[in-house]
């Protein structure tokens, strides 16, 4: 039996008193590449914040790595990519490879300049990060998030406004790296035909856990065809079983 | 009396020592400071920093000693204007603004019960750098030292939370920590800087040579070093400026620091892009 990767057990958080996540527990394996997703303002990325520390729950428990999260200290072993990130304006003074090498502790040039090849990004290492487009800077946040070769990414609608053609390099990268090298990935989107084509499961999330488990369950579930309404669960299940035959 | 001539004085070589020095540490703690939006906390400090004098005046402390028993209480104060910045309820710039009300309030109403020090502690208020003391200058070379060595140690920390506090705080740094490192550093630079620029002028050593610097578009860890070389260039030009015109050096600092920043905006416009 594969180990858990994530742990999250009970989980409720509140915001000003509200509860915008409500006790809801599920496990995430080694290897595995969950798809969180649901409508705006579901709790997908304070979900994601709680499981990184960033945010505290008002109640119950994370694991990550085996380890509760308050004691957890192997931070290299994750790498995250959130929605925004608040420095990104013209104006920052940061070139790329100072923006990548923040992944890793030390100076590591021979990991940046493998991590700037794998990106496709080598010939923009000088540039100022301000000065790339909105894809070029998706592209080398990906390499921060990459370069320590983490056990688990976590993205957080990572391709929003990005144009489909890099969108779609940066989806077969991170599959990629899924099943040839074991990494485990979470991928927060609301994007659930963007689920359907990547993610082996699925987390549906709506404040509470309304599902969780594989594709296969999922398409193959009545109470789904009547959450979802059965052309919109078709169109999901779709996807998914286009790119399974594909690979 | 030449040029030359002004550098036999010890008064004056005190003054550049602790000017230079005073310049490095306030620049490189302005880069992360302006770069955060906390450019207004050098303000609040100030404010707090009048205050503090006024109170520690007024306890009968030596004016040798005067910066020395201020720190603390300008120390604490930045870890007040932290805290109410992390609470949900009062925005950061309002934040700075409450504690630095408080700092200037209790300032005038220490002043008003004794007429005795208030052109004393007017003085801070424009500051005199060739008035340095000895223990001054030694406590700037000690701050110079804990500055240096702790941007030194933990720049990558001090770096991924000025790009991204969040960010950070998934890489393990623990933010609230070089949070309150920033603050307790910026407050011992707003007390020393008191004396070279003056209370009023505080803000102006901390946030001029970081912008001159960010200008200029260059990495993370080259505008740093640019801040400092405008920081330093900006004190050796005040103060041989003020010598020589026999001007206050605290005006003419900061006039050199704006000069070096229109300077290099202007320069900039006029000079093709390198792409």
């Amino acid at each position: 039996m594969s180990e858990n990767i994530i742990n999250v057990d009970h989980l409720t958080f509140c915001y000003n008193g509200m509860e915008v996540i409500s006790n809801i527990s599920f496990a995430v394996k080694k290897g595995d590449y969950l798809g969180i997703a649901g409508p705006n303002g579901s709790g997908k990325s304070t979900l994601i914040k709680n499981i990184l520390g960033i945010l505290q729950p008002k109640k119950g428990t994370i694991t990550v790595f085996g380890q509760p999260l308050t004691s957890f200290n192997q931070w290299n072993k994750i790498g995250y990519l959130p929605q925004r990130i608040n420095a990104l304006n013209n104006h920052f003074p940061s070139t790329v490879e100072e923006i990548v090498q923040l992944g890793v502790t030390k100076r590591n040039p021979t990991a940046l300049k493998r991590t700037l090849e794998l990106m496709g990004i080598a010939h923009l290492s000088t540039r100022m990060i301000g000065e790339l487009s909105y894809g070029e800077q998706q592209r080398i946040m990906l390499a921060r998030a990459l370069i320590s070769q983490p056990d688990l990414l976590i993205f957080d609608e990572p391709t929003t406004a990005l144009d489909p053609e890099t969108r779609d390099i940066f989806y077969s990268l991170t599959g990629e790296m899924n099943r040839k090298s074991g990494t485990t990935i979470v991928l927060v989107t609301h994007d659930t035909s963007i689920i359907g084509q990547y993610a082996r499961n699925l987390l549906y999330l709506d404040k509470k856990l309304i599902f969780f488990g594989t594709f296969e369950n999922f398409c193959a579930s009545p109470d789904m065809a009547g959450f979802f309404g059965l052309t919109s669960q078709h169109m999901i299940c779709h996807q998914h079983e286009k790119t399974e035959n594909n690979i | 009396m030449g040029l030359a001539e002004i550098f036999n004085y010890e008064f004056v070589q005190r003054a550049f020592a602790a000017g230079i020095l005073i310049a490095i540490v306030s620049s490189i703690l302005g880069v992360f400071l302006v770069l955060r939006r906390f450019s207004l906390i050098g303000d609040g400090l100030a404010h707090i920093t009048f205050g503090s004098v006024a109170f520690v005046m007024f306890l009968g402390v030596s004016p040798l000693y005067i910066t020395l028993a201020a720190l603390p209480i300008v120390m604490a104060s930045s870890l007040a204007i932290l805290k109410l910045t992390h609470s949900k309820r009062i925005q950061g710039d309002a934040a700075i603004g409450v504690v630095s009300s408080v700092g200037i309030a209790a300032g005038i109403i220490l002043a008003s019960l004794s007429n005795g020090y208030n052109i004393d502690l007017f003085s801070y208020l424009f500051g005199n750098i060739l008035t340095v003391t000895r223990i001054e200058l030694i406590l700037s070379f000690i701050v110079f030292l804990t500055v240096t060595a702790i941007v030194i140690i933990f720049y990558n920390d001090f770096f991924a939370v000025t790009f991204d506090e969040e960010l950070a705080r998934t890489m393990g740094i623990k933010t609230r920590r070089i949070n309150a490192i920033l603050f307790l550093l910026t407050a011992v630079a707003a007390v020393l800087a008191m004396k070279v620029a003056g209370i009023m002028l505080v803000s102006a050593m901390l946030i001029l040579p970081p912008l001159t610097a960010l200008q200029l578009s260059l990495s993370f860890r080259m505008t740093i070093i640019t801040a400092v070389f405008f920081s330093i260039l900006s004190v050796i030009c005040g103060i041989i400026t003020a010598f020589l015109l026999n001007l206050p050096a605290g005006g003419t600092i900061v006039i050199s620091n704006i000069g070096f920043l229109l300077f290099i905006s202007g320069a900039k416009k006029i000079l093709p892009s390198k792409r």
